[in-house]
């Protein structure tokens, strides 16, 4: 029998049968719906974190020379203390820093304290303040929606300008042109100059929420100790430019705190990759659990339609004697039976996969969880369906194949 | 006379076990067949003829002896060389019908052609032809539920044929239905005979066995008798 003609039948003999069907696939539809939206999350937030996250939060081919690491996991509370102990950066560190790198890079300054902002009655509260150079939106990648950023001039005259994240722009004037009005942070006064695109949230905090100054303006006040920062951003051109400025970094910083050449360095250069690391770990974690729980609702899946199909050839056996009476060879007869367990658990694959990716955009536009479906996880899914549908029915066809025909057509 | 010559048995024997006792349903039967012959396998149950008539259309292989059909020996023949026999050589019709009930006749009459790996269109064209021959081109696209007793062993008398197949194998083809159904179904076999089509029907029925040219009645699992006669 040919191939598309199998196919057919099969289809025929699931629509005739539509609620025995429909219990037979529960298992592999199952399977394929989590396999779908687990790996549509973790691509999401893959996808999140290496693009969006360490681009924009970080910055791209950007390291940072801070105190110690602000993104760390399980750091045990010696080393805590030790980093505690270590000296701040300072502006001298910075200037020195910038005038010692042979690589060409954009640098700027960073210091944030967390403060409560006013505008003619309405509050904000726990709002970023970043006390920054003006160099900092281009290592942010931060794109200016209205108005502009501040300049390198008002930052050498300590402006009072700022330049506001989109939450807080919304926060405190509504559907209000924001420019050119004044805030007031810690009983200073600042003129909004511009506003950020929106960043959108990760993992449920949104990353709008925040204000920037030049690091001169009165902010200086309450993010650092004078002549302090918090952190010194650097961009290269490229990845191996990179390497070799945080190589020359690394010895300025020595020099400068003259540290013997058997003493660590106490001060951290930091870059995505570590936080990518830590993202990593996690990824790996789910997508480590998710073979697991996939394969036992696949064999689950997979011994249900076994038995489906065992039935079917029960049920059926004065239909194979037939077609064996008019001349289908045992291949024919198996082919058959396989093709319509192979055909039921894809149609449970493909449902599978439909309901998986409908749950994931769901979870998507629902939960602070980024979705985004990965096509290898379609194909997989496929696959793992037809692959378990032949599997199961491995065993049934063969009987079906291997029935005396005088005795199928006389079983009633 | 040796050109003509569709079946050849020669001291076919066909036994079963049943746990420790052996059943010999053929103890040795001759039988030699020729082109456009009209036989009747007659005999009482347990006479053996509904194994002889098993291992005739290739269902069943014998336990000894030699079955030539068609000039090859196929009691030899593994099952799937079997199949390909029972597709291209013989066409069963049975007294259960045996049509697949969820399948419209029209694909019924196909089944055979499907497994003779004939093309779809080739295969829509021959079975409607063959449908056409027994008097069913307007009921082609019914179910077998939805057709009468007579009509549906139309159906399968139009399967069996669809192959042009050496032997028309009948069991009991009018067991199931009433006399005038029965006697529609005997002219269409007498029709086919006309035809120059090789017959054979196993039946117990003294009237549907005198339509045909020939009798052999079979007792114990051997040839009784052997007997021409004239047309009824």
């Amino acid at each position: 029998m040919p191939f598309g003609e199998a196919i057919r039948l099969a289809l025929r003999m699931l629509w005739s049968q539509k609620m025995k069907s429909g219990f037979s696939l529960v298992g592999v539809f199952i399977g394929v719906t989590f396999l779908i939206a687990v790996v549509s999350i973790v691509e999401g937030m893959n996808r999140y974190m290496t693009e969006r996250f360490a681009g924009t939060f970080f910055g791209v081919n950007t390291f940072h020379l801070r105190r110690f690491p602000a993104f760390s996991e399980d750091v045990p509370a010696e080393t805590w203390r030790l980093w505690r102990r270590r000296p701040r950066i300072t502006e001298d560190d910075a200037r020195a820093v910038e005038a010692g790198l042979t690589v060409p890079v954009t640098t700027a300054w960073q210091s944030t304290a967390s403060a409560t902002v006013q505008y003619r009655g309405r509050i904000a509260r726990d709002i970023e303040i970043t006390g920054a150079t003006e160099t900092y939106f281009e290592i942010k990648n931060y794109r200016i929606e209205r108005g502009r950023s501040f300049t390198a001039q008002e930052v050498r005259a300590a402006a009072p300008v700022i330049v506001v994240g989109n939450e807080l722009a919304r926060r405190l004037f509504d559907d209000r042109d924001p420019l050119g009005r004044e805030i007031k942070i810690r009983d200073n006064l600042y003129r909004v100059i511009g506003v950020v695109e929106a960043q959108g949230n990760l993992f449920g905090i949104s990353l709008d929420k925040f204000a920037v100054a030049p690091a001169t303006a009165p902010v200086k006040k309450f993010t650092n100790p004078p002549g302090l920062v918090d952190a010194v951003l650097i961009r290269a051109a490229s990845v191996p430019e990179m390497r070799l400025a945080m190589e020359q970094t690394e010895a300025i910083m020595r020099s400068r705190r003259n540290l013997r050449p058997n003493q660590d360095n106490n001060f951290a250069l930091e870059t995505s990759e570590g936080i990518l690391d830590v993202w990593g770990k996690i990824n790996r974690i789910l997508l480590a659990a998710l073979p697991g729980l996939v394969s036992i609702s696949l064999v689950v899946g997979g011994i249900v339609i076994m038995n489906i199909m065992l039935m079917a050839v029960a049920e059926r056996t004065r239909e194979i004697g037939i077609r064996k009476a008019l001349g289908a060879r045992r291949r024919d007869i198996m082919r058959q039976f396989l093709v319509e367990s192979a055909t039921l658990a894809v149609v449970g694959a493909l449902i599978g996969i439909a309901t998986g990716v409908l749950l994931a955009q769901t979870i998507a536009s629902t939960t602070p969880l980024p979705a985004s479906v990965a096509p290898w996880s379609i194909l997989v899914g496929v696959l793992l369906g037809g692959g378990v549908g032949i599997a199961a029915g491995l065993y049934p066809a063969s009987r079906a194949a291997r029935l005396d025909p005088v005795d199928a057509m006389r079983h009633e | 006379m040796t050109e003509t010559l569709i079946i050849r048995v020669q001291g076919l024997t066909r036994e079963y076990r049943l746990g420790s006792e052996t059943i010999r349903a053929l103890r040795g039967v001759d039988l030699t067949l020729r082109h456009n012959e009209y036989v009747a396998i007659m005999g009482p149950s347990g006479s053996g003829k509904s194994t002889l008539m098993n291992v005739l259309g290739c269902l069943d292989t014998p336990t000894a002896g030699e079955y030539w059909l068609s000039g090859v020996e196929v009691s030899r023949m593994n099952d799937d060389a079997l199949a390909r026999v029972r597709n291209r050589e013989i066409g069963f019709v049975f007294q259960t019908f045996n049509l697949l009930p969820r399948a419209t006749a029209l694909h019924n009459v196909e089944l055979p052609l499907i497994y003779g790996g004939v093309s779809a269109g080739e295969r829509r064209r021959r079975a409607s032809h063959a449908l056409a021959r027994v008097g069913l081109q307007d009921r082609m696209h019914h179910r077998p539920s939805e057709l009468s007793g007579g009509q549906r062993q139309r159906v399968a008398i139009a399967r069996a044929l669809v192959n042009e197949p050496s032997i028309l194998l009948a069991d009991e083809p009018t067991g199931n239905l009433d006399s005038t159904t029965s006697a529609e179904i005997m002219a269409v076999f007498e029709h086919l005979h006309g035809q120059g089509q090789t017959i054979i029907v196993v039946t117990h029925e003294a009237d549907i066995a005198a339509r045909a040219r020939r009798v052999v009645t079979l007792r114990d699992g051997l040839v009784h008798s052997d007997q021409l006669q004239a047309a009824a």
